[in-house]
Order: structure tokens, then C-alpha cells, then sequence
């Protein structure tokens, strides 16, 4: 039975179904901290570049940021393993129903926490109601910031135009935005399956900082194939989801402490 | 010997307290009657009377609306949120701060006027107006500092159920839409509210004009004669909208907790928000007040004979009241927190406690708790009014940091330590100096355009009021109108 997530009352009912349909581990193991990640993140998904200021006020944004902790005190520290933390595409996830006009849906289809552009306010609920973090607000219109621009002949030229991934939407000031799992990507690979009259098979396509990851600490895919990389290492006993007590089913597995 | 000694001193004792009361009970406005003309007269005269410093003032609050509300709201609104503080992770900063204060001050004006109306309580008659007023300015205020926060301003009508042919619909299960709801509804029935008892002023007013006011308080008055039908509709519509009134205060400022306690924020999630909130508002609310007729009275031209040491009295001891109660939410909110020992609430309060902010928490303590408590107990204190403005300044103070802690600063603290950061203020400072500017321009406005004392409820209970000579004393007596 196909249940609507959006339906009031259905939430308990699809607790144990939750396990989603795209799905990522992310190995903390033999994740470097290179933050290539971040940067093939940037690149794929039209992320603004925000400029001196804003960056050291802490406005960088970024839909995957390289958490590092340490224990102890300063001389005798203790790094922890590097935490890419990202958007966990939660099965039942606090963002969305906050938000008063319907800008953060969950995907009935793909399984994921949608992120509507044209439709957000920026209330910015959403980003105070997720317990990760990662959402990221558009405080400015930095890609249209004359300061990023060259004046050639008279006429702005912004230089970082030109590298915009076409399959992606540039945001506009007051929007909230996040990770989407690299939509485009599915939507791409899926439209490649089906002309070709096949499903999309396993390691076909990955997103973008799973496939800039120089020590292949991250995996994609589908998590509802048992025989996909994906949903066997988020089986895994080194498994573990973030914060998992809050009971938002989230769909990234972080495998650490071998 | 004592035992029968006691009896006597005490007998003594109440009955010399008797005697200064009946000596003083001309001190009671509601005993101390003037001719419905004189004071219609009064009432027109410190409408109409202006002194310099009115115009100085009003220019310097002009001036601080069109830089710090006008100017600095376009400013926001072109350059995009970029040029306030607001940042991971207080993705909410003063504006809702300056929301959840409005909104609070707005309470008392529904709490005086409706709530003490519905219990007849006979000090309300002269200042109801005049908390009313702060109700639908202060509303204003709350609603102009939510649409600053949006980010896209523009587009805040989407958030209104408007049917549209691609089958958007606004999201119900958002506290912020039951928000929206709430305070129209707030706005819409608290000007309603404030207006019907306005009626037989306006229309007092227009018998007593000439010129432009004339035509402005013909058009307000809405023909309005005074007969028999007419008052009877009115009284009977008003005491509607009284009752009615009070569970829609009731709701709104427990739906504003709810925007804060249904999100899942260490220090938010709390179930006792909504009275909280409630006392919050009203302990702000009842502060204003204090601080409004205290301006009224030091500067307006006969308002020492309307609002006497007798309503500052009650005031205080309203705010007393509403001090204890509080305190009870206050500490209520905070050891259960602590008590329920989950791991981030205790980061959190252990952060209040000693962190960069610690110096407001121990001041909302001192402001809120503390001083109203040890000072209102005292009639001397309470009977003097810049006394009495100067705690209700205090609590307001202490509220305001009470918000500020609420909002960006419990936002410092979230489950993800990664992104800890405090909060910096940049242009919300000015935007935040702009609403209370534009607050008091609207009401000095309006103390120039509408009485701001409703002179026919305090004909009315002069005239149920009267002292009735019993022998050698004279007793009050109080009579029923309908």
C-alpha cells in the first residue's frame, strides 16, 4: 500500500517502512577531511560564493560542511574522525511540516525532502527546526553582487557565470536552500533508464561529492535494493545514524569506529 | 489587662482608618463628579491643546520613522537580509523578538479594557482607551517586525489562503500560519474592540468642533445621536466583544509560544510556553500602561483630574499579581527543563548561566522577578506615579531581554555544536529603534485626533457612583445601570 507522507496520522504508520529510497553512508573511517566534497558540491550545484565578509561572519554556504571535533585540552588533543555533515533527507523530517506555504514537501516519488525555491518566503523555520544544520539561507543576492564582477567595456561581467551547471536553478536572495541528493543527477539517470527501457542500475550515476571523494568515503544509491553497496554498508555494524533519538529516519549512515 | 486592651487600640485603630477614608473620598474620581459639560469641555481641551513640545517631539519621533522605519526597511528589503545580524544558527533574531514584544504590550490593552470590563471593576473607566490604543499600535508594530523577517517580503501574501489556479495552498500544520491566523484575527477585533467604545466620544467631539475636525469626527461617528436604540445596540455589541475578545487574547499570545514551542529546539519545546507567554505579556503589558498614563497624565492638560493615585494603585496592584504569577511560569519553564536532564537543554541552560549572555538572564531575573515583587508590595510606592512608570520601564526592560534570551539566544545552542555561534544585531538595532518610534508617533497622533479618555464611561460611573449621607457619614453607594 502506497501511503502519503504528507497525511496527518500517517506519520507512525510509516516509521518502519522508513528506510527511503536514495540512501548514502558516508565511511568517517577514511574520510580525509580533504574537503573536496564541498568544493565538487559548490561546483555541481550553483552554490553562491558570498564573499570576504559575509564568509567571515560565518554565511559561507555550503550544503556539506567537514565537522571536526577534538577531545581534551589544547596540547594533549585527540582528533575525532572528520563528520561530512549534510542534509540527511529525513524520512519524517522536522522541516517540513513547518513551513506555512508548503516550500519544504517530501517527494512521494524519490523519497527525499524537497527544497522549492519559487515558493519559499525565507520564514526560515525550517533551517531552526532541523537538528543537523545544514540548511542554508540566501542573505544576499551574491550572484548578482556587482563586487564579484569584472567591468569590461562599460558592462558588468561576472567571470563566475559562466561555470553555472545548467540543470540547476540559481537562487535569489531570501531563499532557504540545502542538499537535494543531486536531484538533477537522478532525474538525468532515470531519464537515460527509461529511454533506454532499463532500470537505473546500481553505481551508475553518484553525486557530486561522492564522486569527488578521493578516498571513496561516500557512497550513494538506492537503499531499498538489498543487493545495492549502498544499502549493504548502511547495514553494516559500524553503522550509525545522527541523532536517531529524535526519530527523523534519517537517510545518510555515518560508519565509523572500526 | 491586655486582652482587653487589644480590642479597644483595634477598634481605635479602624476606625480613625475609616475616618481618613471618608474624609478622602473625593479622592475617587468616580466620587467626585463634575457636570457632563465640564468635562466633555476637558476632555475636547486636552485634545486640542498643544504645546511646543508636543510638535518638537513629535518632529524627532518623524524623523526616527522616516530613517530608522522607513528608510532602513527599504534598505532591508533591497539588499536582502544580508545587511541584518541573523545568521546560522539564530536564523531568528530581533524582528521576533520585536514580534513577541509587541505583541505582548498589545495584551494589556485587551486585558484591561475587556477583561475588567467584564468584571465591572470601576478603576478601568478612565484609561481603557487609552490601553486599547496600545493594543491595535502595538499589533502594528508586531506585524510590521514579522514581515520585515521574511525574506522575501514580497511574496508574504502567499501565506494568506488565497485559491489560485495552480492549487497552492498554505500549509496548515505550520505554527506560523496558526500564527498569521491569530493575529488577524487579533488586529481585526481589537480595532473593532477599540472602536465601538469610541462611538459616543466621536460623536461628543463632533458636537464640540468646528473645522476640519468636525468633518473627521463626523465621518468617524457614524451618525451617532445618542438615543435609546442606539446606546442599547452598542452596550449590547460591546459586551459581546468583550467576552468575545478574551479567549482570542488568550489564544494569540499562546499560539505566538507555540511558533517557539512546537519546533524542536533545546530550551523551545516546552509545554508550559503558552501561559508563559500569556503571563509574559500581560507583565509587559501592564508595565506599559503604567509608563502610558504616567506620560498622560505629566503632559496632557487635565488628566490629573481623570487618572488619579487611585488607578496607579490598582495598577500596581494589578501588576503585583500578575508579578507572582510570573514568577511561578518563570521558574516553572526553566527547573522542569532542567529537570527533564536531557543533554542539550542542560548545555543550554548551563550556557544562560555562565555564557557571554549570562548578565541578561540574571537581569531578567533582578527586572522581572525581583524588583516588581519588593517594591509594588508597598502603597506608597504604588500611589507614586513615576514610581510606578519607572518599575513598569524596568519590567519592560526585563521582558525584552526575556524575548532576546527566548529567541536568538536559546538559538545559539542547537544539537549540532559544530555551528554554535552568538548572535551580533547590525541593522535590526535600527529597524528595532524605528517600531518603537513609529509606536509612539502613532499614539501621539491619535492623542491629537481621538479622546483618549472615554468620557462617557466615566460620566457613566459618576453617575452610579454617589455618596449618600447616613447620619453624620457619608457613605458610597453604588448603583446598577441596567
Amino acid at each position: 500500500m502506497k501511503i502519503d507522507l504528507n497525511l496527518v496520522g500517517a506519520k507512525g504508520a510509516i516509521a518502519e517502512a522508513a528506510e527511503g529510497k536514495w540512501g548514502m553512508t558516508i565511511d568517517q573511517d577514511v574520510c580525509t577531511g580533504c574537503q573536496a566534497c564541498v568544493a565538487a558540491c559548490a561546483m555541481e550545484n550553483n552554490l553562491s560564493f558570498v564573499g570576504e565578509e559575509d564568509a567571515g561572519y560565518g554565511r559561507t554556504q555550503h550544503w556539506i560542511r567537514i565537522e571536526r571535533f577534538w577531545e581534551g585540552e589544547y596540547p594533549e588533543i585527540k582528533a575525532t574522525p572528520n563528520q561530512p555533515m549534510l542534509c540527511q533527507q529525513c524520512g519524517h523530517a522536522p522541516c517540513e511540516p513547518v513551513c506555512p506555504v508548503f516550500a519544504t514537501p517530501h517527494s512521494d516519488a524519490e523519497q527525499l525532502n524537497l527544497q522549492v525555491y519559487n515558493r519559499c518566503v525565507g520564514t526560515r523555520y525550517c533551517a531552526n527546526n532541523c537538528p543537523y544544520q545544514v540548511r542554508s539561507f540566501n542573505w544576499r543576492d551574491y550572484h548578482i553582487d556587482p563586487f564579484h564582477a569584472n567591468m569590461v567595456d562599460g558592462k558588468l561581467v561576472f567571470a563566475l557565470h559562466n561555470q553555472f551547471n545548467p540543470d540547476v536553478t540559481v537562487r535569489r536572495r531570501g531563499v532557504m536552500e540545502k542538499c537535494t541528493f543531486c536531484i538533477q543527477r537522478i532525474h538525468k539517470a532515470q531519464d537515460t533508464a527509461k529511454a533506454e527501457g532499463r532500470d537505473v542500475f546500481d553505481g551508475e550515476f553518484t553525486t557530486a561529492c561522492a564522486q569527488a571523494c578521493p578516498a571513496d568515503a561516500i557512497t550513494f544509491g538506492r537503499v531499498d535494493h538489498h543487493e545495492s553497496l549502498v544499502s549493504q554498508l548502511s547495514h553494516h555494524e559500524r553503522g550509525v545514524k545522527h541523532l536517531e533519538e529524535l526519530n527523523t529516519l534519517p537517510r545518510v549512515t555515518y560508519l565509523k569506529g572500526a | 489587662m491586655t486582652a482587653t486592651a487589644k480590642p479597644y487600640s483595634k477598634s481605635a485603630k479602624t476606625h480613625d482608618a475609616h475616618h481618613e477614608d471618608e474624609h478622602d473620598m473625593k479622592q475617587y474620581l468616580m466620587y467626585d463628579p463634575k457636570p457632563r459639560g465640564e468635562m466633555n469641555r476637558m476632555v475636547m481641551e486636552s485634545m486640542t491643546t498643544t504645546s511646543w513640545k508636543f510638535w518638537v517631539v513629535f518632529a524627532i519621533l518623524g524623523v526616527l520613522v522616516a530613517t530608522c522605519f522607513v528608510y532602513a526597511w527599504g534598505y532591508l528589503i533591497a539588499e536582502g537580509l544580508g545587511v541584518a545580524g541573523v545568521n546560522r544558527p539564530s536564523y531568528w533574531g530581533i524582528f521576533l523578538v520585536n514580534t513577541v514584544f509587541w505583541i505582548g504590550i498589545s495584551h494589556a490593552g485587551t486585558f484591561i479594557s475587556a477583561i475588567l470590563r467584564v468584571f465591572k471593576a470601576e478603576f478601568r473607566r478612565p484609561f481603557t482607551r487609552a490601553a486599547e490604543l496600545m493594543t491595535t499600535f502595538g499589533l502594528i508594530q508586531a506585524g510590521a517586525s514579522i514581515f520585515m523577517h521574511l525574506g522575501r517580503v514580497w511574496l508574504s501574501y502567499w501565506l494568506l489562503p488565497i485559491p489560485n489556479q495552480r492549487m497552492l495552498w498554505p500549509n496548515f500544520h505550520s505554527p506560523l500560519m496558526w500564527d498569521l491566523l491569530a493575529i488577524t484575527t487579533y488586529i481585526l477585533s481589537s480595532t473593532i474592540y477599540l472602536f465601538m467604545p469610541l462611538i459616543p466620544d466621536l460623536a461628543m467631539a463632533r458636537d464640540r468642533s468646528t473645522g476640519w475636525r468636525k468633518t473627521f469626527f463626523k465621518i468617524l461617528a457614524l451618525g451617532f445621536r445618542g438615543t435609546e436604540g442606539e446606546w442599547r445596540h452598542l452596550t449590547t455589541a460591546m459586551n459581546i466583544f468583550a467576552f468575545a475578545i478574551i479567549p482570542v487574547m488568550f489564544s494569540v499570545h499562546t499560539i505566538v509560544s507555540w511558533d517557539f514551542a512546537m519546533a524542536m529546539r533545546p530550551g523551545w519545546s516546552s509545554s508550559v510556553f503558552g501561559p508563559y507567554f500569556v503571563l509574559g505579556a500581560l507583565h509587559s503589558g501592564m508595565g506599559a500602561v503604567a509608563i502610558v498614563l504616567f506620560i498622560m497624565r505629566l503632559t496632557m492638560k487635565h488628566m490629573d483630574y481623570f487618572i488619579r493615585k487611585e488607578h496607579f494603585d490598582a495598577l500596581g496592584k494589578l501588576m503585583l499579581i500578575v508579578t507572582f504569577a510570573y514568577t511561578y511560569f518563570f521558574f516553572n519553564d526553566y527547573i522542569l527543563q532542567w529537570y527533564g536532564g536531557d543533554k542539550w537543554t542542560d548545555a543550554l541552560l548551563h550556557w544562560l548561566e555562565e555564557g557571554p549572555m549570562s548578565w541578561m538572564f540574571y537581569q531578567l531575573i533582578l527586572f522581572n522577578l525581583v524588583i516588581p515583587a519588593f517594591t509594588l508590595w508597598n502603597k506608597k510606592i504604588r500611589q507614586t506615579p513615576w514610581l510606578l512608570a519607572l518599575i513598569g520601564f524596568i519590567i519592560n526592560i526585563g521582558m525584552y531581554w526575556e524575548r532576546y534570551l527566548i529567541v536568538p539566544v536559546m538559538l545559539t545552542i542547537n544539537r549540532a555544536p559544530f555551528t554554535w555561534k552568538l548572535y551580533q544585531p547590525n541593522i535590526e538595532i535600527f529597524l528595532t529603534i524605528g517600531t518603537f518610534a513609529t509606536f509612539l508617533f502613532f499614539y501621539m497622533l491619535a492623542s491629537r485626533l481621538i479622546p483618549l479618555i472615554p468620557v462617557w464611561e466615566v460620566e457613566e460611573g459618576q453617575m452610579t457612583h454617589s455618596l449618600r449621607k447616613v447620619g453624620k457619614a457619608e457613605l458610597p453607594t453604588i448603583s446598577e445601570f441596567e
